[in-house]
This record gives structure tokens, C-alpha cells and sequence, in this order.
């Protein structure tokens, strides 16, 4: 579905990325799993065209999007979830949905759209007049997730979901995440939290320095001495 | 007597309320200060007085068609001038703000020449009411409703339209937007043709409340607005038309009780206060840095 292919990434003389390959099929949770600076952001926002690369292609679903400009790159079907949320603060929760829905142009769409993320999160449905800023960092997060669903995508970019929130809330995401995964929707997963990250993912890759050391399927890398050490906490 | 400089002071105030919108808008985009903004108002003025002397258009097809080539002017010199800076650091684009703001005066003086022109009398037949002891202006009360109706439609597009909402999220931040699926670039082109077109309502409206069109009218009146902008709190929408007015209210009211000679003063006396008392304005939002 998606193929990135050697893909380097400098911000200015700063190596991001060093000829990273990896791929997600389709249906498939993949993870990028790395330390702080591994450059696992770095991956998804120049998949998404707001970093360009220095060399390297990526293409989804047998098209290349390397140099397709991020606003184009929603229309194919590839929607994310940004690291950190990044809800428009001062719109209010209805109007952040609508954003999430802005290729589509059909009202009757947009509604339904606004329905599902509500049903998906009614917590978001008590707050749909409020501004974003005024929610808490889990109700956030849910914005910023059902935001990205509206569009429709067939990839889910997520990038750090569990940043910042507590335990209990991290595993009602991940959750989530694997629930919108069944009804057809293939997920890539940037995660520091390498645990609940390889817990529900089929496949992983593991980043270090802009470059992939490691990738395997889930448990295959979950049961590795080296990325138990290195990142499991053991 | 109050009243009457009341009236006075709001009449002056819109216009720059007016311009001070283009400002706080194109800032609140791409955090720039769009130093052309005056004379892309002075060109405004000049082109609703070509459209009514020269073409005989009434004053209102005269505003709408300067307000259409003004929109036009805005988006182009965005994209010239503006746009390959876009990456660039926010001190090149200034420059380069400067730099058209020079090319368009000089121009103007090339064209209409150096010396002031004025509107036909029957471009706009004032006349003069009479409320209690007030002499009103109809030109006055034009001013006062063009701009209400141009900023109550500004209101309604930057809330309730898509390209609206497009604006705030942009504004809010640009790569997020941008993850929406908004082509952060027609949104930019957007924004300085709305600036734009209320400048030169504003330039059309100026023009004949002085019965004065020239080529340096831009400078005062830009600056002025600016200066709106940041009163309103730079940025926010609201706050350009709260700006804009208290900065005619105050500038009529100063000069009402003697200080004349202090007429420009006032707004930028005003200015220094904010920039040193609340630099937010006052309506403005701190701005949080980004990390």
C-alpha cells in the first residue's frame, strides 16, 4: 500500500533521515519504534509532503507522492494525526472536525463524518461547542484522531498518541486505534512508548539515528533480547 | 458638540478600521507586516476617482470596481513578492514589503503626478443633517455604513464560510492546515485579496471624505492602521475594528480640544503606550512559541 524507499531527509546541514526503506500492507498497524531525534516524526511528515526529502521516492497505492504537495496528499487517502495533537485551539471541536473534513464536498458527508467521530468519542459530542483549547490532553487527542478520520482515509498516520496522557486513557487509545484498524482503516504508529506500541501492531520498525536498525513482525521484535533492553525496559 | 465629534471620530475611525483589517489579517497568516498596505489603499483611491471621472461610474460600481482591482493587486504582489520569501526570515519579506510599498508610490506619482487630486462634487452630493445641535454629513453616515456592512461580511465569511474557517485554521498553524488537506497557498492568495479589497474601500471612502487623493496618502494612513492594529491587538480581527476606531475617536477628540498640530502624533502616542503598557493589544492573545 505504502512503499518509502531509501528515503533521506536533511534539515539544512542536520541528517534527519539516511536512506530509510520500509513499507505498510494493507490492513496491516505498523510501528516505528526509536528513541527521541531517531527521526520516526521526521518519516511520517515527509510521507505526508510537509518535509520534503533530498532523495529517495514514496508511493502509495502504486502512485508517487514524493513531491506531491501535502494538501494534494489528503485527497489520495492518507490522513495524520500530528505529534503533540495540534487541535486548532481557539475553533471549537465542531469546527476542528469540519477542518479534518475539508476535501469533502458533499454536507451529507461532512455530518456523517461528525457522527461517526462522535460515536467513536462521545466525549467529544458533550463538548462539540467548546473551543479545542479548553479540552483536556485525552480529549485532545480524541479530537485530533477524529479530525483525521473525516477525510476518509485508507492510511492513518499516528505520531505519538500517548504522548502526555495517563496510563488509563493510553490504553483506551490504543484501543481505539486497533477498533478503527478492523473497520478497514491500515495504520502507521510512531510511538516512544515501544510496549503498548508493538502490543497491538502487526509489524515494527526500529529507528535509530535516521536510520532503520531493525524490523521484523511485532513479537518477533518484542521477544528480541536487544529491543527489550533497548526499549522495553528490561 | 459631542456628539457631532463623536460622529466625526467613528466616520475617520472606520476607514482605518478598514486597513487596519488588511494588516491584522495578512498577519495573522504569515506574521508579516505588509508594509505595501497603504498604497495598495492609495491605489484604491486612485482607481475608484478614475472609474468616477473618467468612466462616470456612480461611487458605489466606482468602490466595488476598485475594491475587484485592488484584490487583483494584492493577490499579485504576493505572489511576486512575498511568496519566494515565504521560507526566507521574516526580515527579507519586510524589505521586500518596503520595497513595493516604494515602487507603488513612486509609480502613482508618475502617473497622476505629484499633486493632489479630488473627487467630482457630484461623485457624492453631501449633504448636511442636522441632529439636535450636530451637523451630520451624509458622507459621513455613508462611510459609517459602507464599512459596517463591508466588516459585518468580513465577520461573516471568516466564521461561518469554508474558505473562513480554512483562514482561522491556516492562521492557527500552517502545517496542520495544510495535513487537513487546505492548500495553504490559495488561503494566503485569499487573505490579501480581502485585505486588499477592504483597503481600497477604504482608499474610495478616504478619498472623498478629504476630497484628496495623492500619491503619499498611503504612508499616513497605513501607518495609522498599523498602528490600529496593533491598539486591537495584532493578529485579531475584532480587535483591528476596535483599534481602528478608538484611533479616530481619539484623534478627533485631540484635535477637538487643541491640539491640532498634534493630529498624527495622537495615534502614534497611542502606539508607543500599547507596545510598552500591553504589547498584545487589546484584544490580542499571547503568542505562544511554537516548539
Amino acid at each position: 500500500m505504502l512503499t518509502v524507499d531509501n528515503l533521506s531527509v536533511y534539515y539544512g546541514a542536520i541528517r534527519a533521515l539516511h536512506q530509510v526503506s520500509c513499507r505498510v500492507d494493507q490492513g496491516e498497524i505498523v510501528a516505528l519504534i526509536g528513541a527521541n531525534g531517531a527521526g520516526k516524526t521526521t518519516i511520517l511528515t515527509t510521507i505526508s509532503g510537509i518535509v520534503s526529502s533530498s532523495t529517495g521516492s514514496i508511493a502509495f497505492e502504486g502512485e508517487d507522492i514524493t513531491r506531491m504537495p501535502a494538501h494534494q496528499i489528503v485527497t489520495k487517502g492518507i490522513s495524520q494525526v500530528p505529534e503533540g495533537r495540534r487541535v486548532f485551539a481557539r475553533m471549537s471541536v465542531q469546527e476542528n472536525l469540519e477542518m479534518g473534513g475539508f476535501i469533502l464536498s458533499n454536507k451529507q458527508e461532512i455530518k456523517q463524518g461528525i457522527e461517526r467521530a462522535f460515536t467513536l468519542f462521545p466525549r467529544l459530542a458533550e463538548r462539540r461547542k467548546q473551543a479545542a483549547r479548553t479540552l483536556s490532553g485525552g480529549e485532545q487527542q480524541m479530537l485530533a484522531m477524529g479530525r483525521a478520520l473525516m477525510s476518509n482515509p485508507r492510511l492513518l498516520l499516528l505520531d505519538e498518541p500517548s504522548m502526555g496522557l495517563a496510563p488509563m486513557l493510553v490504553e483506551k487509545i490504543f484501543e481505539i486505534i486497533v477498533e478503527i484498524n478492523k473497520t478497514g482503516t491500515t495504520i502507521m504508529l510512531v510511538e516512544q512508548n515501544a510496549s503498548m506500541a508493538l502490543s497491538i501492531a502487526h509489524r515494527a520498525y526500529v529507528l535509530e539515528t535516521g536510520e532503520v536498525v531493525l524490523s521484523g513482525s511485532a513479537s518477533d521484535l518484542a521477544s528480541n533480547p536487544e529491543v527489550r533492553k533497548a526499549y522495553l525496559g528490561e | 458638540m459631542f456628539l457631532q465629534q463623536l460622529i466625526n471620530g467613528i466616520a475617520l475611525g472606520s476607514t482605518y478600521a478598514l486597513i487596519a483589517l488588511g494588516y491584522t489579517m495578512v498577519y495573522g497568516i504569515i506574521t508579516l507586516i505588509n508594509f505595501a498596505h497603504g498604497e495598495i489603499f492609495m491605489v484604491g483611491a486612485f482607481v475608484g476617482l478614475l472609474l468616477v471621472s473618467v468612466l462616470k461610474l456612480n461611487i458605489f460600481l466606482a468602490m466595488a470596481g476598485s475594491m475587484a482591482f485592488c484584490m487583483i493587486m494584492g493577490v499579485v504582489i504576493e505572489f511576486i513578492a512575498y511568496r519566494p520569501l515565504r521560507k526566507s526570515s521574516r526580515l527579507s519579506a519586510l524589505i521586500s514589503a518596503i520595497g513595493v510599498s516604494i515602487f507603488l508610490s513612486s509609480l502613482a506619482m508618475m502617473v497622476f503626478g505629484a499633486n493632489a487630486k479630488g473627487f467630482p462634487s457630484e461623485a457624492f452630493p453631501a449633504r448636511q443633517l442636522h441632529i439636535g445641535n450636530a451637523d451630520i454629513s451624509t458622507l459621513q453616515l455613508l462611510i459609517i455604513g459602507v464599512s459596517a456592512l463591508l466588516m459585518l461580511a468580513l465577520e461573516f465569511i471568516v466564521q461561518k464560510t469554508k474558505i473562513g474557517k480554512a483562514m482561522r485554521a491556516t492562521s492557527e498553524d500552517y502545517n496542520t492546515a495544510a495535513l487537513m488537506g487546505i492548500n495553504v497557498n490559495f488561503v494566503i492568495s485569499f487573505t490579501f485579496a480581502l485585505g486588499s479589497a477592504l483597503a481600497a474601500a477604504g482608499g474610495v471612502l478616504v478619498g472623498l471624505l478629504f476630497n484628496s487623493v495623492s500619491f503619499n496618502m498611503g504612508l499616513m494612513a497605513g501607518l495609522k492602521a498599523f498602528a490600529a492594529a496593533v491598539l486591537g491587538g495584532i493578529g485579531s480581527i475584532p480587535g483591528a475594528m476596535l483599534g481602528g476606531l478608538l484611533l479616530g475617536v481619539a484623534e478627533v477628540f485631540g484635535v477637538a480640544i487643541g491640539y491640532s498640530s498634534y493630529r498624527d502624533a495622537i495615534a502614534f502616542a497611542i502606539l508607543v503606550l500599547v507596545l510598552l503598557v500591553r504589547p498584545t493589544g487589546l484584544l490580542g492573545r499571547k503568542i505562544l512559541k511554537k516548539v
